[in-house]
């Protein structure tokens, strides 16, 4: 009893000198988890969101980039200008701008990454953000004119990517492993397994910004991460992979949590030309058998919001179409009689994130209430990417679509649900055209209608962000336009 | 001695080459295009494939191995395809956190096991013999990684006496490396002392009911030292086995301590490389700990060559 009471109050003194350290020490230092570590650190040349993750608005900037809230706000491009015919984007540039080691960015720079970006030789994982450009002109150093094939309402939007952010001739190549950017952070070092190191960059042409030194950190494991973050070890993890964990941190003053919404609609992904799934009376009597909040509360503590079809809930031009697939399995079984299905098995292919896996469990019961089998098969993102997404070799599958604004992806008759409808293709190729944000809403209205109509896949929940962090770090991201941990507004309070 | 030398030379030749085919086909035909994964989702068909002509996964097989094997023979063992780095850079790295790892929970489990399976052997069949059988019985049945998470949830998350886990790196001091190794090192080596010292305890008892103990305490030594003077010396030979055993074994099985404590690792390098399908790192690094085992083997057994002169004739 002694000696416990003992450890006890070494323990708490250690925990007094430790936090005095912290304290006393700067302050202006931030580490922060992801469970992912990026395989390169170029943005332009792959898709990992954890390379984003490290580099977007930190270390790279592109001519437009995402606000928080998600709106697209001058980047580089101090200010822009747009042709009556939709064709013609005359970007003014910020002046004095320049790159980490030294040169100077200009209109050239700007030409060059556009440029590269389009190339046939390109390895950009987002090559049809540049599709339709035609040419990039500079006209003078802090002038670039880039000309379009066809008017395109989205344009702006495709230049905030970190696909397209601008990068330098001379540092282009070796951007994987020493990215030279023109961020208010440089990077500074990258022990691979372990963490990156960036930190403030002195010249900055914009807003200094208030943090010292940011270090990300990759830990993998949930245990590991909900460890880290309770001995402090690190400051802040936006996207904390242990959600069960969360009531804890709630509970605990020293830390918040930061619960937002993501890009990422999670879906029932529908093989829809995968027999008898091609008729719609099977996709409708799905989606009338899942219960949504059940799958939400058993796969994500509760956490995600419910969507009736492919389009995010925070973004204005969202329609709530839920009513028209609520959960109804006795009209789910009525679909599945009319359209003549009895002893139906389908294969439910599942990649790794718990979304899928648990929320695949969840789904398979649900189905088999109303008298559909499912053979669950647990597959690595390798194998997914090959057999699922590739091979179309799937009747049902849960994945979060977590690029933003990819409503697009139902106009290509290629992609891995085989929906292939003219008018979901018309309805996107006139959106692609439209400027008039009026119009555009309508076309996104008869969009996300037509694709809810059409029962192309089962639509289950936006993703939300659960981030948790020290209670006294103000300026993450609460939601997740992008993904991104822009620590450019990133202070500790006093 | 010579020819049994050049003998085992031979065998671990052909070991080698044997080994190399079968980590090299072995990782080809697992499903997943290391291109298509980079890439993402909504990636085009037409920059996938000119991903996979720049990392040439287009070669056939064959040629994929020769070139592989003779990168090897240099000590090029290529560039990663996630990291863009050479794969003997990122070895080189990890290999200072994970040898380290391995030789600090070695000489843990040494430490514990020598004298715990030395006081069971002394006193059989007493209440601390039992008591030490159970415990150490207790430590093989108890997997590492919980082992480990409840040591983080003591010493880390509760005591703060260390961090939850990560590498303070060798730049900040041996004291900081080692101290970031300790909660690591003990969970590895637990398991490991267990088997030890159970061995020791065994092999202890064995030499014990041999004539020449009989012998020398008939002559008049007193129990002690005949355990110390006799018996350690010749029960000691089963124990190094197994230490030599557990340092490959030690080498190759910490990833999933080094993922709980998310150490930069060659386990962890070699973990990421599979799920990223980063096959040129996978192949390299499962390689190396190959070679270090069949090396470790070929030590040994050249040491018992020496150490028994009937075992060089009898092959």
């Amino acid at each position: 009893m002694k000696k416990s009471g003992f450890l006890v109050a070494l323990g708490t003194a250690l925990v007094l000198a430790t936090g005095l350290g912290q304290a006393m020490g700067s302050q202006s230092d931030i580490v922060v988890g992801m469970v992912l570590e990026p395989p390169n650190l170029d943005p332009t040349a792959g898709a990992a969101a954890a390379i984003d993750e490290v580099v977007y608005a930190n270390v790279f900037e592109g001519l437009t980039r995402f606000s928080s809230n998600g709106a697209i706000i001058p980047g580089l491009a101090k200010s822009w200008e747009i042709s009556e015919d939709g064709l013609t984007y005359t970007f003014n540039l910020n002046t004095g701008v320049k790159f980490h080691d030294g040169t100077d960015m200009d209109a050239l720079d700007v030409k060059f990454s556009l440029e590269r970006a389009m190339a046939e030789d390109s390895t950009n994982a987002q090559k049809a953000l540049f599709a339709d450009i035609v040419s990039v002109e500079a006209r003078d150093p802090a002038t670039v004119v880039i000309t379009l094939s066809r008017p395109n309402g989205s344009f702006l939007f495709n230049m905030a990517w970190g696909d397209a952010v601008i990068v330098a001739p001379e540092s282009a190549a070796t951007n994987g492993t020493n990215p030279i950017g023109t961020g208010p952070f440089r990077f500074v070092d990258w022990a691979q397994g372990d963490k990156v190191v960036l930190a403030r960059n002195p010249d900055y042409w914009g807003e200094p910004v208030a943090l010292e030194n940011v270090t990300f950190k990759f830990i993998s494991d949930p245990s590991a991460a909900f460890a880290a973050m309770m001995a402090q070890d690190v400051d802040a993890f936006p996207n904390f992979p242990a959600s069960e964990t969360l009531p804890q941190f709630e509970a605990d003053p020293r830390f918040k949590v930061i619960v937002g919404v993501t890009e990422g609609e999670t879906i029932l992904s529908t093989n829809n030309q995968s027999p008898p799934l091609d008729d719609v009376r099977v996709r409708h009597a799905i989606a009338h058998a899942i219960n949504r909040q059940e799958i939400i509360d058993g796969a994500m503590s509760g956490y995600g919001t419910p969507i009736g079809t492919h389009f995010n809930p925070s973004n204005p031009d969202y329609l709530d179409l839920t009513e028209q697939s609520d959960y109804d399995p006795d009209k789910a079984r009525a679909l599945l009689a009319e359209a003549g299905v009895s002893d139906l098995t389908l294969r439910m292919k599942l990649p790794p994130p718990p979304y899928a896996r648990r929320g695949g469990e969840i789904i398979a019961a649900q189905l088999r209430a109303v008298g559909i089998d499912t053979e669950i098969s647990n597959l690595e993102w390798a194998q997914w990417l090959e057999e699922v997404f590739g091979a179309k070799d799937y009747d049902l599958t849960i994945v979060s679509h977590t690029e933003p604004f990819d409503i697009g992806i139902y106009a290509r008759d290629d992609y891995y649900f085989n929906y292939d409808s003219k008018e979901m293709q018309a309805i996107i190729a006139e959106l692609n055209e439209t400027a008039d944000p009026e119009a555009r809403t309508a076309l996104l209205h008869k969009a996300q209608r037509r694709i809810a109509d059409d029962y192309v896949n089962g639509y289950l929940f936006q993703l939300a962000k659960i981030g948790v962090a020290n209670a006294r770090i103000n300026g993450l991201w609460e939601n997740s336009p992008t993904q991104a941990n822009d620590m450019t507004g990133v202070s500790w309070a006093e | 001695m010579l020819v049994f030398t050049l003998k085992r030379l031979v065998s671990l030749f052909f070991s080698l080459v044997a080994a190399s085919v079968v980590v090299f086909f072995v990782i080809e035909i697992i499903p997943g295009d290391p291109a298509a994964l980079m890439m993402g989702i909504n990636a085009s068909p037409e920059a996938v494939e000119e991903l996979r002509q720049q990392l040439g996964l287009n070669l056939p097989p064959w040629q994929r191995y020769a070139n592989w094997v003779l990168g090897l023979l240099q000590w090029d063992f290529g560039v990663s395809y996630t990291y863009k780095t050479a794969v003997s850079d990122l070895i080189n790295d990890r290999i200072w956190v994970s040898l380290p790892l391995t030789v600090y929970a070695l000489t843990l489990s040494t430490l514990i096991a020598f004298p715990v399976g030395i006081i069971a052997a002394a006193r059989r069949n007493s209440a601390t013999d039992v008591g030490i059988m159970g415990a150490t019985q207790l430590g093989i049945a108890v997997p590492n990684f919980w082992f480990a998470m409840i040591l983080v949830l003591i010493f880390a998350v509760s005591l703060r006496w260390f961090s939850a886990g990560g590498f303070a790196g060798w730049d900040e001091g041996f004291l900081a490396g080692m101290k970031s190794l300790t909660l690591p090192a003990i969970a590895l080596a637990l398991p490991q002392a267990s088997i030890l010292a159970r061995v020791m305890r065994s092999s202890l008892l064995d030499t014990l009911g041999e004539d020449y103990i009989r012998t020398a305490r008939a002559k008049g030594l007193s129990r002690s030292q005949t355990l110390w003077r006799h018996a350690l010396r010749n029960g000691l030979i089963p124990v190094l086995t197994i230490i030599g055993l557990q340092f490959s074994f030690l080498l190759a099985g910490a990833i999933i301590i080094e993922n709980v404590f998310f150490l930069p690792g060659l386990g962890r390098l070699v973990f990421q490389g599979i799920t990223q399908r980063d096959l040129i790192v996978v192949k390299s690094v499962v390689m190396l700990l190959v070679f270090a085992v069949i090396v470790v083997t070929f030590i040994v057994d050249i040491a018992y060559g020496i150490a028994d002169p009937r075992l060089r004739e009898g092959r």
